[in-house]
């Protein structure tokens, strides 16, 4: 599966994107951010404050709780600043 | 139409072209976002503006349309730009055209404030003091809220 990271999490985890082989027991965004954690140092740290972390499967908005299901392609950054 | 660029707009040549050959318009309101020199107590030299290409185009897509289906909008507009940015530079534009000025108005107010909270782009803002990610800010959060409110009500 693609992962992409945006602005301070981009920054955190030093990577901007990334191909990656999801455990199978993980099907929720929440439940992947806390997988992701656990993959060193600059993903823990990244991931710290994961409550605060938005994520959008396949170029749309997605909470938390979203199911990965088939997606191609989830992204992780913080709340937009755009405008 | 949406477009995201790099670029610099010329308002004037957006708005000729957004009537050109148009009979049925009878308003047209412009939003300009710019860039300011400070934010709270610190002086901003320059902002970098980040964005995901390819989502950046469908959320704009999706909020545009959102717009579209609440008021009769003759003609609508989104140019947002990315990339490094000064002090009064151009960041976001917003048209929207209908027969009669309210729903160009509050369209094009509900695409602002949408756009705020929805399209994916992040403010790095650098000065004397140093560079920081620039925080979401509550009362855009709270300023896209209303239009559910307005929305549930009217249903």
């Amino acid at each position: 599966m693609r992962l992409l990271y945006f602005a301070w999490v981009k920054e955190k985890t030093g990577v901007a994107a990334e191909d990656v082989d999801i455990p199978a027991h993980i099907t929720t965004v929440a439940e992947l951010m806390a997988w992701l954690k656990t993959r060193g140092p600059e993903f823990d740290h990244a991931f710290a404050r994961f409550e605060v972390i938005r994520a959008a499967i396949d170029q749309a908005h997605v909470r938390h709780d979203a199911a990965i299901g088939a997606a191609r392609e989830i992204a992780f950054f913080p709340p937009v600043t755009g405008g | 139409m949406i477009r995201v660029q790099q670029e610099d707009f010329d308002i004037g040549a957006e708005i000729a072209g957004l009537k050109a050959g148009r009979g049925d318009i009878g308003a047209i309101v412009a939003f300009v976002g710019t860039m300011r020199d400070r934010s709270g107590d610190h002086a901003v030299d320059e902002m970098t503006l980040e964005h995901y290409p390819g989502m950046t185009e469908a959320e704009l897509q999706r909020i545009e349309s959102e717009a579209r289906s609440r008021w009769p909008l003759q003609a609508s507009l989104i140019v947002h730009r990315y990339g490094t940015l000064r002090p009064s530079d151009n960041i976001v534009l917003v048209l929207t055209a209908s027969e009669h000025r309210e729903a160009a108005f509050r369209a094009a107010e509900f695409l602002m404030d949408y756009l705020k909270t929805r399209a994916p782009f992040w403010k790095r803002e650098s000065g004397p003091h140093g560079a920081r990610w620039v925080e979401a800010d509550a009362r855009d959060r709270a300023a896209s809220t209303r239009w559910d409110k307005i929305k549930d009500a009217a249903e």
